[in-house]
């Protein structure tokens, strides 16, 4: 009975997604800039050039994975059989995965899919352990067998794709700058060039800045926020970071913006095993049911909308 | 004085050579030079013997009531400093939950290290390397508190970037403060080891004096028992017996003293300083234990610092191996513990096996059982229950301290009388050198009396 309705979901999901594509290919609403395909392209010249690097450094397909399914394989039985799965999460990015110091759970956009594929997969929430992992550590966690899933703003590219499989994308990510709200700064390039920048080590950030080479000096830090602890405190000019870490910095400080335009386009997607191609599937269909639904939409308003500087169809990835 | 002669006969007397050639020409005339001399020997070896059992005097009270103080000061600041560190992050960690005990602690912390710092500021000269360190730990003491009252601010708000706060305040305190105290501890345990050695010199000079008094007070008596056949002249018996007791005072005073400041060293101030390291390693385990759960699993720095911390505590020897064989600042403590400490030191390093062994569970849960808040209860709770990783810390901490009470007060038992016992030999040094001379000089004025 419950395979039978889930079945019938792929269709109208996909339904859903090509009038989505649709809708952005012509441009999109109210002006914004979507990062993905054709419409990026179009969008300001350095963003186009950094699409253009960004796709002769992909040999692969970013978006290609495996057909959804709810055929149980070998990988979804054994995890059925020790009820239980355990997912890695973050539980330091505000409002993506981050602990509540007082209520002891963590919470956010990433959290709740995590959720969703719990309940999905073994279909009890409660029995979905969730286990903080390092941002260094979660290939090693994947593949150790630590964690089944990776749910944890994991960028997927192609080195990722070696080690790990991942699912279907499913938020779009780009490259943003923090400047305090006196900042006069109008764009990205405007808001790094000869500053001093803070980004996080071994992060797409630190990259893009070393590549680019116009800031006075790149601080790199341990975590991302450690950059708004330094912004805070005066002693860098701007951060940068990905869209979703850049929102849950403007979230936690009023006083610093994100500045217009966004560099480096990403998308984020849950990490597996790759000798478990079915759990692979089983995750593909519960994201394609979680945005059909209206789960991924209501999501995204409650824990991002506030603080993102688009509206939620422009970070739905749609493959190019 | 002397008769006057043909100048023709002999050149004129010139300098004092020649006064000496003529005064000894006489038995009157080397009774007054023998007396003069004595005279000038009891005096200055009275003055010697004071002055240099004075300066050790004034060593030993420095090391009293200044030096060592200042030193245990220095490591108090330190101490008191790290503790805020880690007092402050497990207050972070219980966040809204946060007791008031725990607070308390914090606040006391910051005013005992600011008390110290000013208490140790008045008491440095301003050319003193000391008053670098004092300046930095001045001026960056307040900028610490700012940081962790905003981490607390923004904690207690929900939001991530208190923990970011907290990371990056013990981060200064980790790189500005606490090697500042460091290096003020070092620059005092300097000072303190100066002052026990000029406290320790032996006073060569007045015991070669003494020796070089008494040989002329008896060669002396000796050439005039040769003359006229007296056996004792009182006066300069009396006089050796006043220098003679004079250079046993020295003595004794002078072996006591060295004794005394010994035992205040072995008993008092050699353990309290292993003590200090062993309690400064205690707190910085206790600070990566309590970081590791704020950095919520984003780094496995503070993990490898517990690691770190516990190594340097209680050394990578395993751990049956008998107490003497093993390496590390807590076993080094018990070794120069004295006897009434060591009681208490023992049960620090029980109290440090406990809690080792419940950092492991806690670690277990939050890694392999992925229980983060179960592994965070196993370590610190508000409601202080005894058998969370925080409560072993806290015991081990308290039987640290109770030692370190235990060999202050040896310290002060073995040193406090020092300095009252050699000034007491240095004022009679000084009397007997009169006696002595007074003494010498009437035992030969009355031989010269028999030549008028």
């Amino acid at each position: 009975m419950r395979d039978r309705t889930v079945r019938t979901r792929p269709a109208a999901a996909l339904a859903l997604l090509t009038a989505a594509a649709a809708v952005l290919g012509g441009g999109g609403p109210s002006g914004a800039a979507p990062a993905t395909g054709q419409a990026a392209r179009q969008a300001t010249a350095p963003q186009a050039v950094q699409q253009e690097q960004q796709e002769q450094a992909e040999p692969c397909d970013i978006y290609t994975s495996v057909p959804p399914s709810t055929q149980d394989g070998p990988a979804v039985k054994a995890i059925k059989a020790k009820r239980s799965l355990v997912i890695g999460v973050d539980q330091n990015s505000y409002r993506w995965g981050a602990r509540n110091p007082n209520t002891g759970q963590i919470e956010g956009f990433d959290i709740d899919l995590a959720r969703a594929i719990g309940a999905a997969v073994i279909g009890d929430p409660d029995k979905v352990v969730l286990k903080p992992v390092a941002t260094a550590d979660r290939v090693d966690a994947i593949k150790g067998g630590r964690v089944d899933l990776i749910v944890r703003t994991m960028t997927i590219n192609c080195d990722r794709m070696k080690d790990v499989a991942f699912s279907k994308p499913y938020f779009n990510i780009s490259q943003r700058v923090l400047v305090p709200k006196a900042s006069t700064a109008k764009g990205i390039d405007d808001a790094i060039k000869d500053r001093t920048v803070c980004a996080a080590k071994g992060s797409t950030a630190s990259t893009v800045l070393a590549a680019k080479n116009t800031a006075r000096q790149v601080v790199t830090v341990e975590n991302h926020l450690d950059c708004l602890v330094l912004m805070q405190l005066g002693k860098i000019d701007a951060t940068m970071t990905d869209d979703g870490l850049a929102a849950s910095q403007a979230a936690q400080d009023q006083t610093v913006r994100v500045v217009d335009g966004e560099v480096q386009p990403e998308v984020i997607g849950v990490a597996m095993l790759k000798t478990s191609p079915d759990l692979t599937a089983r995750v593909n269909q519960v994201l394609a049911d979680y945005y059909a639904g209206g789960a991924w939409r209501l999501s995204y308003e409650h824990w991002l909308k506030p603080y993102m500087l688009n509206e939620a169809d422009h970070y739905w990835p749609v493959p190019h | 004085m002397p008769a006057p002669r043909p100048p023709a006969a002999r050149p004129a007397p010139r300098g004092l050579r020649g006064r000496l050639a003529r005064a000894t020409r006489t038995a009157p005339g080397r009774l007054r030079l023998a007396g003069a001399v004595l005279a000038v020997l009891t005096v200055a070896f009275g003055g010697l013997t004071a002055w240099q059992l004075e300066t050790r005097a004034q060593a030993a009270e420095r090391v009293v009531s200044y030096s060592q103080p200042l030193s245990q000061a220095a490591a108090d600041i330190h101490r008191s400093l790290a503790d805020a560190d880690t007092t402050a992050a497990t207050g972070f960690l219980l966040a809204g939950a946060e007791p008031k005990g725990v607070r308390d602690r914090y606040e006391q912390d910051l005013a005992k290290a600011a008390k110290l710092i000013a208490d140790a500021a008045a008491r440095t000269t301003a050319t003193s390397p000391a008053q670098g360190s004092l300046t930095r730990l001045n001026q960056q003491l307040p900028v610490y508190s700012g940081l962790v009252e905003s981490a607390r601010a923004d904690n207690r708000q929900g939001i991530p970037l208190g923990g970011a706060y907290l990371r990056y305040a013990s981060e200064q305190m980790q790189t500005v403060l606490l090697p500042a105290a460091a290096e003020l501890s070092a620059t005092e345990n300097g000072e303190l080891a100066n002052d026990y050695a000029a406290a320790k010199s032996v006073p060569w000079a007045a015991y070669g004096l003494a020796v070089i008094t008494l040989g002329a007070l008896l060669w002396v008596q000796l050439t005039l028992f040769r003359r006229t056949n007296r056996v004792f002249n009182p006066g300069l018996l009396g006089a050796t017996a006043a220098v003679l007791a004079g250079g046993l005072w020295l003595t004794v005073t002078g072996l006591t003293a060295s004794a005394a400041l010994k035992q205040s060293d072995r008993e008092g101030a050699t353990p309290l300083r292993a003590l200090n390291t062993a309690r400064v390693d205690v707190l910085t385990a206790r600070l990566a234990e309590n970081l590791n759960f704020v950095a919520r699993g984003s780094t496995g720095k503070y993990a490898d610092q517990w690691t770190k911390a516990t190594d340097h505590l209680s050394g990578d020897a395993p751990k049956d191996a008998p107490a003497d064989r093993q390496a590390g600042s807590l076993p080094e403590a018990l070794r120069l513990a004295p006897p009434q400490a060591r009681s208490a030191v023992d049960d620090a390093r029980a109290q440090y096996g406990v809690w080792y062994d419940r950092h492991g569970a806690a670690r277990k849960l939050e890694i392999d059982a992925a229980d983060y808040q179960g592994a965070l209860d196993a370590t610190v709770t508000a409601t202080d229950a005894p058998t969370t990783a925080d409560s072993a810390f806290n015991a081990t901490d308290q039987a640290l301290a109770q030692a370190a009470v235990v060999e202050q007060q040896r310290f002060q038992a073995a040193a406090k009388d020092v300095d009252t016992d050699l000034r007491a030999a240095a004022g009679a040094a000084a009397v007997l050198g009169l006696v002595a001379a007074a003494a010498a000089l009437r035992g030969l004025g009355r031989r010269l009396a028999e030549y008028r």
